[in-house]
């Protein structure tokens, strides 16, 4: 069974270009528009990784993955922030919020396998 | 890989091709750039919304974000620039200025330019222009809030550079080195520059945010800028670019050198995992993380002041009317998709006519069944038909959108204060209809602020307020959309228009009512505007606007009242496809006349119908005399009624005036579907299109103002 | 320029495409029979009620409705002088595919489809008492005793002398 991954962007060219690179690699991919679409989707099924962008509007990433890490089936899964910025400030809050790394913007599809891979196998 | 458009290669993407999302990019991009404008002209300087704020902040973000990602390096370069400024004004570190608002809108419109030269439309934007927005921006984003909190403006990073000054003459005054010292010492973002001289030249090291024209400029009050040579360094507190890997983990495992902030080391990775990975199942690449136990986080209280906690919902006011595209419970559907669609539902529609039909001819007992069975159809196409139609309907708020801009930049321009009203934007109208009439309103709107509404000092000796009111609005009303524009200026004068239609020699008199004689405005090159303003009075405008709504089926009319104001009225179908049309028999030919020019049909009596010599034809209505057309002369049929006052005549009410039509008979009223007779044959003069009757034949849709022109032609030349 | 010959049991498969290009729909008109490539036509109906389009030629009889699309129907007996129009239930119309529109031309019957090698295919003479302008015909063609008139039917039907086509809008 393929592994499944959330991955939250309010941009649909980003989500089709992730969607489309881990779909390829044999992932099984849901695409959500923003944080509380997000935290919607991953209540509905489980998911191997969660991959999320920041600046979202009606609840943007750290608070999604702060909502996540509330709930008891994502205590301990991988959630990913996609940032534009690898700074301490970033780096601090993600780590405050739960996340479990990041990922910087721009990335190329290899790069974003890359990580996954190091994630979720 | 990536589209011939884009300047450079969206990187190595390996074997992806990145292009493919470039589409959905530009798009995005558009209802970025839009939602940043409106946002934009709607603030309140007082008192800026931080929702709002923060939406144009995410909007730049997400420009930014994407065009990075897919390589288009241009466009990252100008809202990378935006954002910073962006950001700093909605975490409040400065206010928003006016200036900021009219750079910012500026910006939307480069930033359009070079996406538009992605696209292949547009020759893109100068390289001058660009650098001049870049530097106003930078300007812009380092000024500090008056309140004087500089601690936070050191959240901005500046630069490191160094500044060589020289060569300085061995006889130059040593008052020089002091004051080249004191002026770099003022552009330093903190701290003092490092100062050595190295005999003719002084070398400064210093951390600024300040731009080079600025450096140049502020220095050059002590030494000739040319002589200024500025060196960057890198900027403070981030990593150089190419050594950064681009993520990390949260953990201190090997490999990721995760938790130091890059300064420029090697190795940063650009990703990175706080602490160890989950543990990975079997047989996973698991590579460098250790393998220790998950930790739990469960919620820890953040202070992170920039996070902007959900509202229930977005802010009651949206005014985002284009369909948020990060809500996910929309589709975006291909037009070709819709239009397919629509074409499957005319031939339903047409295809259950010719049923109804068909059903007359069967005898009464079946044909009870038969006809209840036809009106449920009826009724289910009618409602299917409604619903796809209804796809392509959208709010008039689309066509509006555009003219708060406009109006802003156009009135400063003439130096007039207008108001912008609007009514109606919910009303929704077909999305060909949309595209094809926002041109001919953007004219109009052009015409009434040019020359509608008057200069302050005018309005003022006028009695009236100085601010002038443009009033837009849109509704429904019997089966058209109806827009009007409407201004509180200084209205139409019907003797300047009568005397510069005799002077270009057309046919006028003064018994002509005031519709007839504004009408005249929209003939080719008609402008009584005193002087021609670049804007508009080169008069070659309105006719196209009159044209333009006519091949829409649609009509305009003027109302006006001198030292009042003039309100323009447009009436369009509310879609191009269909059409509600009277069909009358002539000759045995069926044509359908289109409702929306009918006023009404009586069948006049013997003596209403007299004849002019030489002139034709009129009949009398209600004690006014309209020129008659026999349709059966204007086809070359041979009529089944010869005598007017045995047949039917149909009054339409075209352009202002009135003209009688003469057919043999009235058939019925029909909702037809609009059939191109274009597309195969050629143009037919007094015909507008064709469609399909129920008994499947073709009828001609006439097209009632060419014929009531003709017709009025041929009486002046007749005269 | 050679074709492969065409004849019965010849080596299918390959010359497939090679054969639709020589392949021809015959029609009469008056006395005489023609022959045009079968690649344009689109369909073949009988003759059905026109409504007729004010001021056109006579030959243009008026349109129809071909499945939902408003089609131009033109008589070329009339046209051309062959022969005498009637309609009755053997009229047959050909419906075409020229110059990216859909056209239909009343003949007085239709007889099959051939195919025709090259060497079947002599240069049209000169002559000019013919209906048809010949710049119009490809060649005669000859099959059994039949002498067929090859048309191009394409640039015939967009010529200005049908009056079907606004001249400016062509490619």
């Amino acid at each position: 069974m393929s592994k499944a991954i959330l991955a939250v962007d309010d941009s649909a060219s980003i989500r089709q270009m992730v969607a489309f690179t881990l779909k390829s690699a044999g992932y099984d991919v849901v695409e959500a528009g923003d944080g509380l679409d997000g935290l919607d989707k991953a209540k509905g099924r489980s998911f191997s990784l969660v991959l999320t962008d920041q600046n979202m509007p009606r609840m943007d990433g750290l608070s999604l993955i702060k909502s996540l890490r509330g709930l008891p089936q994502y205590k301990a899964t991988p959630i990913l922030m996609l940032t534009t910025e690898s700074g301490d400030a970033m780096k601090a809050q993600g780590k405050a919020a739960g996340a479990t790394g990041w990922l910087v913007k721009p990335f190329d599809p290899a790069k974003l396998l890359e990580v996954i891979k190091k994630v979720v196998g | 890989m990536s589209q011939s458009h884009s300047d450079t290669q969206a990187g190595d993407a390996s074997a992806f091709d990145m292009g493919q999302f470039h589409q959905v990019f530009f798009e995005e991009t558009v209802e970025h750039l839009d939602n940043m404008e409106m946002l934009l002209l709607g603030i309140d300087l007082d008192a800026p919304d931080a929702e709002d704020l923060n939406a144009i902040f995410r909007a730049a973000h997400s420009i930014k974000g994407g065009s990075g990602t897919f390589g288009f390096q241009d466009l990252a370069e100008v809202t990378h620039e935006l954002e910073t400024l962006l950001d700093r004004v909605r975490k409040q570190e400065l206010s928003m200025t006016r200036e900021m608002v009219d750079a910012l809108l500026a910006s939307r419109d480069v930033l359009g330019g070079l996406l538009g030269r992605h696209r292949g439309n547009g020759d893109g934007v100068p390289a001058e222009v660009i650098a001049e927005l870049v530097a106003r921006l930078r300007e812009l984003a380092a000024g500090t809030k008056s309140g004087g909190e500089a601690a936070q403006a050191a959240a901005v990073a500046g630069r490191k550079i160094v500044i060589e000054c020289g060569p300085i003459e061995a006889d130059a005054p040593p008052e020089l080195r002091e004051r080249l010292t004191a002026a770099l010492a003022g552009l330093a973002q903190q701290g003092s520059p490092t100062i050595e001289h190295d005999g003719a030249v002084l070398r400064a090291g210093v951390t600024t945010l300040a731009g080079d024209e600025e450096i140049r400029e502020s220095l050059g009050f002590v030494i000739d800028p040319a002589r200024v040579t500025i060196v960057n360094i890198a900027a403070a507190g981030t990593p150089a670019p190419a050594a950064d890997p681009g993520y990390g983990f949260f953990d201190d495992a090997p490999a990721s050198a995760a938790a130091a902030p890059g300064t420029g080391e090697a190795k940063d990775p650009g990703y990175g995992f706080f602490d160890a990975l989950p543990a990975q199942p079997a047989g996973a690449a698991a590579t460098d993380a250790p393998q220790g136990p998950p930790r739990s986080y469960g919620r820890r209280a953040t202070d992170a002041p920039d996070v902007v906690e959900a509202k229930a919902g977005r802010r009651g006011h949206d005014r985002n009317l284009v369909a948020a595209q990060s809500d996910a419970t929309t589709i975006r559907v291909g037009v070709d998709k819709v239009d397919q669609l629509i074409n499957l539902v005319g031939e339903l529609v047409i295809t259950q006519a010719m049923l109804v039909q068909k059903v007359n001819d069967v005898d009464a007992v079946q044909q009870q069944k038969l006809l209840n069975g036809m009106v449920d159809l009826e009724r289910n196409t009618r409602d299917l038909q409604e619903t796809v139609m209804s796809i392509r309907m959208m709010p008039m708020a689309f066509v509006f959108n555009r003219f708060p801009r406009m109006l802003r930049d156009l009135a400063a321009k003439l130096g007039k204060q207008i108001e912008l009203k609007t009514v109606g934007e919910q009303t929704e109208l077909d999305k060909g209809v949309i595209e094809k009439i926002s041109d001919p309103m953007t004219h109009l709107v052009r015409n009434a602020v040019d020359h509608g509404i008057e200069l302050p000092e005018a309005r003022i000796a006028a009695g009236k307020p100085a601010q002038g009111t443009l009033t837009l609005s849109a509704s429904h009303q019997g089966g058209n959309i109806v827009i009007e524009v409407a201004d509180d200026g200084a209205g139409l004068s019907r003797d300047r228009i009568l005397a510069k239609a005799m002077e270009r020699g057309l046919t006028v008199n003064d018994a002509m009512s005031d519709q007839e004689v504004f009408q005249l405005i929209f003939e080719a090159g008609f402008s009584t505007a005193e002087t021609v303003t670049d804007v508009s009075g080169r008069g070659v405008g309105m006719d196209v606007v009159k044209r333009n709504i006519h091949a829409l089926g649609g009509r305009v009319e003027i109302h006006s009242t001198a030292g009042r104001g003039t309100c323009i009225t447009v009436r369009l179908p509310l879609t191009l496809a269909i059409l509600d049309g009277l069909s009358v028999s002539v000759g045995g030919e069926m044509f359908i006349v289109p409702l929306t020019y009918i006023v009404e049909s009586l069948q006049p009596a013997a003596a209403e119908v007299r004849t002019v010599s030489g002139r034709g034809r009129v009949v009398q209505v209600r004690g006014e005399y309209l020129p008659l057309v026999a349709l059966h002369e204007v086809f070359g049929l041979r009529p089944e009624v010869t005598e007017v006052h045995k047949g039917i005549v149909v009054i339409l009410e075209t352009e202002g005036r009135k003209t009688a039509l003469f057919v043999d008979a009235l058939v019925g009223q029909h909702q037809v579907v609009i059939k191109s007779l274009e597309s195969n044959y050629r143009r037919v003069q007094g015909v507008s299109g064709a469609t399909i009757m129920g008994d499947g034949r073709v009828a001609l849709i006439l097209d009632a103002v060419a014929i009531a022109r003709d017709m009025q032609a041929a009486m002046a030349e007749a005269a | 320029m050679t074709q492969a010959a065409v004849h019965a049991g010849a080596a299918p498969g390959a010359v497939m495409a090679a054969q639709a290009n020589n392949e021809y729909l015959t029609f009469t008109l008056g006395k005489e029979e023609y022959g045009i490539e079968i690649l344009k036509v689109q369909e073949i109906r009988g003759y059905e009620a026109v409504t007729r389009i004010a001021n056109a030629p006579q030959f243009i009889k008026g349109v129809v409705n071909l499945r939902g699309i408003i089609v131009p129907i033109v008589d070329m007996r009339i046209k051309f002088n062959l022969g005498e129009a009637n309609y009755d239930q053997f009229t047959v119309v050909i419906i075409l595919n020229v110059a990216e529109r859909v056209v239909g031309m009343v003949v007085d019957g239709v007889s099959d489809v051939i195919q025709l090698a090259a060497e079947r295919i002599r240069p049209a003479p000169d002559f000019s008492s013919s209906s048809f302008d010949t710049k119009y015909i490809t060649g005669l063609g000859t099959m059994d005793d039949r002498m067929l008139i090859l048309v191009d039917i394409e640039k015939l039907m967009s010529g200005s002398d049908m009056a079907l086509m606004e001249q400016a809008t062509l490619q």
